[in-house]
């Protein structure tokens, strides 16, 4: 908890204490704890000296906002235009049958959180997957589930070594 | 890291350290430059990168490197055969290089001067492998002008933007205009919104510049949320000085000192240059207070949005910057007066912004040379979908979609026949064959029930059901209404109903005509510009393509087989090898055969999840 204020008091004087900039320390606070604790965003309000409801209106209205904690991998399968048409509906239905996840919802063992988003802007390769901010090419429902299976607890460690010493 | 005195005090100075850069003699200099756009990365450019490195170090180990560089830059355009390597002073591209590629590359090429014929792009008609990109008839018929940097310029030196001519327009604008004189030069060009809307760009500053009260803010939208498109991302980041440049020729014009540029959430590279650029043209006093040494004073802040398509639309954007959910309001009051916290606020697109610098150096003139009578300059697209060459393009205005399609894309993949072209975003609207002569210009395409928007091109073929892509486009907005104005919430979740029933094989005489109801109401009284164009993909495919519509609804049909139930799967005997492949996938025991005999599906068995189709080897199952 005390590590807790100091995160958010160091948050918040990024910007200044600026009310205006809610969602930028928002959006940092999520990339520290991987979603927004509700602890952190009462102490945050209670900070800027705004209601809890307006945090939680700006956390519910945009789609990056999570309030749940995410999978040990983030996985982004694009749905815009030009995946649609190369198949991408089919992809994530795939994905969702064979590891029993929603859109936007997180494997039942925290293996990854999974997300459908409108257009990773990468359309000439369509249909692209995201994997730990690693884009994938012209995949489909067979490479998209074995690229998934591939993914390990052992490369989960590293991945949390690696966040550690960049830290 | 720059090599430059800490911070201009004058324009002189900046001056002087411009000249100094830009006629340095760079003769006998090689370079490598490599797309790392995010395309090429994705392709394992940076792997190439560090490849090339390693080879001009090894080679200077022997003594042989001399000047060699390897230049990490933005977007090249023709993402189809990333990833991409030009090598410098021959100008010999390379595509879809690998990484054993490189060792070749390097001694053939940037030691030896010669080309890697395997390497080079072949002309498909002719047959003939073409070393430089100009003769690639998917840049010959461009005209790049906002791109003309792009993949040429390492977006993470200022250095080099300014040996490339950077800021001379800022300078320009600075030493020898009025802001009044910097807006008419804009008023002459003719130059019109790039984000969608195609307001001209004068007007807007005017009007912003003669506005009462202040502070007044710029800002550069970023947001690019139509999905198929992005023009913008590459931009910011191949060349996110000439975004920054533009927005300070306008807040000198206009008369603010501080800028947003809003960047899309899923645009993290972009984010990332247009930071590093920002901090580069504050540390050499570009950005800050008193520029170069003047009384001008203009800072810009990036802010990333956060994955909602409706903060790209004005007042939405401002709401989200003042920290708000991004709902729009009634523009009664426009946002030049009243925008971010009730300031006046000028909005331009990024791709807006990047024009700027053109028009200053070479006059509003020759910028509305270019074009046609009401749409001056160029436009650049992200020309995707079932075509051959998808790429980013950068075209004049006034070219037929034909020559884009054709000329520069190459046509459709896999020899099937072009259905119709999707411009414009989900505002936007389907243009089928018989426009195909159309030409690029605002009027002309909205005419057409579509609209220029902000650039992306989604071609599709025989196999894309329209009726299917205006339920996509529908789904889209509904998700993406905010749920403020009832017409949008409410008048999209029916409308969306009704495409599902009809693609779903339950549609009803008169479902069409509700559906036309429905976008009458939504165009006459949605409360933003989301809702008014919400309808567009439906009317236009209505417009376009109501055989489709009379098909699904008629006879159950879906002509182009797409849509789940609404035609059959059956095996054509000649084709089928007996091989047994389907028949272990059927789910549902609906196929039967002996081996190395044709065989059949049952087709009241058969669920038409489509398993066979996918799995056959020899194509032999077919849609009927
Ligand atoms: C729903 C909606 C989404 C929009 N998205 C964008 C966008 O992503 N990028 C953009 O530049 N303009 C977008 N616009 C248009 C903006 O509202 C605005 O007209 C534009 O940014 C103004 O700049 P311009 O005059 O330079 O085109 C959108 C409009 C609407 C209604
Ligand atoms: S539509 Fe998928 S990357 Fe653009």
């Amino acid at each position: 908890m005390n590590q807790d204020s100091s995160l958010i008091e160091q948050i918040v004087e990024r910007y200044d204490r600026d009310v205006g900039m809610l969602i930028p320390m928002m959006q940092d606070l999520q990339a520290e704890c991987g979603y927004l604790p509700t602890d952190s965003l009462r102490a945050l309000a209670k900070r800027l000296n705004v209601p809890l409801m307006r945090l939680y209106a700006v956390a519910t209205f945009y789609a990056s906002f999570r309030l749940a904690p995410k999978g040990a991998h983030e996985v982004s399968l694009c749905m815009g235009t030009v995946c649609y048409l190369k198949g991408s509906a089919g992809i994530s239905q795939a994905i969702c049958k064979e590891f029993k996840v929603a859109p936007s919802g997180t494997t039942a063992d925290r293996l990854f959180t999974f997300t459908a988003v409108n257009c990773v802007g990468a359309c000439a390769l369509a249909p692209v997957m995201v994997v730990d901010g690693k884009y994938y090419d012209g995949v489909t429902s067979e490479s998209a589930l074995e690229i998934l299976q591939g993914l390990g607890p052992a490369e989960q460690a590293a991945q949390a070594d690696a966040k550690e010493a960049a830290e | 890291m720059i090599d430059a005195p800490a911070r201009f005090a004058s324009i002189a100075d900046f001056e002087g350290f411009a000249r100094s850069l830009r006629s340095q003699d760079r003769t006998g200099t090689r370079s490598v430059r490599l797309c790392m756009g995010t395309g090429c990365q994705a392709k394992g450019a940076a792997r190439l990168y560090e490849l090339f490195e390693e080879a001009i170090e090894s080679a200077s180990g022997r003594g042989r490197a001399g000047n060699i560089e390897v230049k990490p830059t933005g977007c090249h355009g023709l993402c189809q055969r990333s990833p991409i390597v030009v090598v410098e002073p021959a100008g010999i591209f390379y595509q879809q290089v690998e990484e054993p590629d490189v060792a070749e590359i390097f001694r053939e090429t940037v030691l030896g001067g010669r080309a890697v014929p395997r390497l080079l792009y072949q002309d498909p008609e002719s047959g003939r492998k073409l070393e430089a990109a100009e003769e690639i008839p998917f840049y010959k018929v461009q005209q790049r002008i906002v791109l003309s940097q792009n993949g040429r310029i390492d977006p993470t030196k200022i250095t080099d933007y300014i040996a490339a001519g950077g800021y001379s327009a800022l300078v320009k604008a600075l030493t020898s205009m009025t802001p009044e004189e910097v807006i008419a030069e804009v008023e002459v060009a003719g130059l019109r919104g790039r984000g969608g809307g195609g307001f001209p760009t004068a007007r807007k500053w005017r009007s912003c510049r003669s506005a009462a009260g202040g502070p007044k803010y710029v800002i550069g939208n970023g947001d690019e949320g139509d999905p198929g498109a992005y023009m913008d991302r590459s931009l910011m980041e191949g060349n996110p000085h000439s975004v920054i440049e533009g927005m300070l020729i306008g807040a000198y014009a206009i008369g603010s000192e501080k800028g947003y540029i809003y960047v899309r959430n899923e645009y993290p590279l972009a984010v990332k240059y247009l930071r590093t650029a920002i901090s580069q043209a504050q540390e050499i006093g570009l950005l800050g207070e008193n520029i170069l040494g003047t009384s001008f004073s203009f800072d810009i802040q990036i802010n990333r949005g956060g994955g909602a398509f409706v903060c790209g639309e004005s007042t939405a954007l401002m709401a989200s910057l003042e920290g708000r959910p991004g709902e729009p309001r009634a523009k009664y009051v426009h946002t030049v007066e009243s925008g971010l916290w009730g300031k006046p606020t000028n909005l331009n697109n990024v791709e807006t912004w990047a024009n700027i610098p053109h028009i200053i150096n070479r006059g509003g003139k020759w910028f509305a040379g270019i074009g046609t009578e009401k749409s001056k300059g160029t436009k650049v697209f992200s020309l995707v979908g079932k075509i051959a060459n998808s790429g980013l393009v950068e075209v004049p205005m006034g070219i037929t979609l034909r020559r884009i399609i054709y000329e520069i894309g190459g046509g459709i993949r896999d020899g099937k026949k072009f259905k119709a072209v999707q411009t414009g975003g989900p505002s936007g609207g389907c243009i089928p064959a018989e426009h195909l002569d159309a030409r690029v210009d605002y009027e002309e395409l909205t005419n057409l029930g579509s609209m220029m928007g902000s650039g992306g091109l989604i071609v599709m073929d025989e196999d894309t059901c329209m009726v299917n892509i205006a339920r996509y486009f529908t789904d889209f907005l509904l998700n993406e209404s905010c749920g403020k104005c009832t017409p949008c919430r409410e008048g999209l979740a029916q409308m969306r109903h009704i495409l599902q029933g009809i693609t779903k094989g339950d549609g009803q005489a008169g479902d069409v005509e509700k559906l036309q109801a429905l976008a009458e109401i939504l165009s006459g009284t949605a409360l933003c510009a989301l809702g008014a164009t919400a309808a567009n993909p439906v009317l236009s495919t209505i417009r376009y393509f109501r055989d489709e519509y009379d098909a699904h609804i008629l006879d159950r049909r879906c002509p182009a087989k797409e849509c789940r139930g609404l035609f059959i799967y059956q095996i054509d005997a000649e084709a089928c090898k007996g091989c047994g492949i389907c028949l272990k996938n059927c789910p549902v025991d609906a196929i039967t055969g002996e081996r190395k005999a044709p065989h059949v599906i049952d087709e009241q068995k058969c669920t038409r999840c489509g398993t066979c189709w996918e799995k056959c080897p020899f194509t032999a199952v077919l849609k009927v």
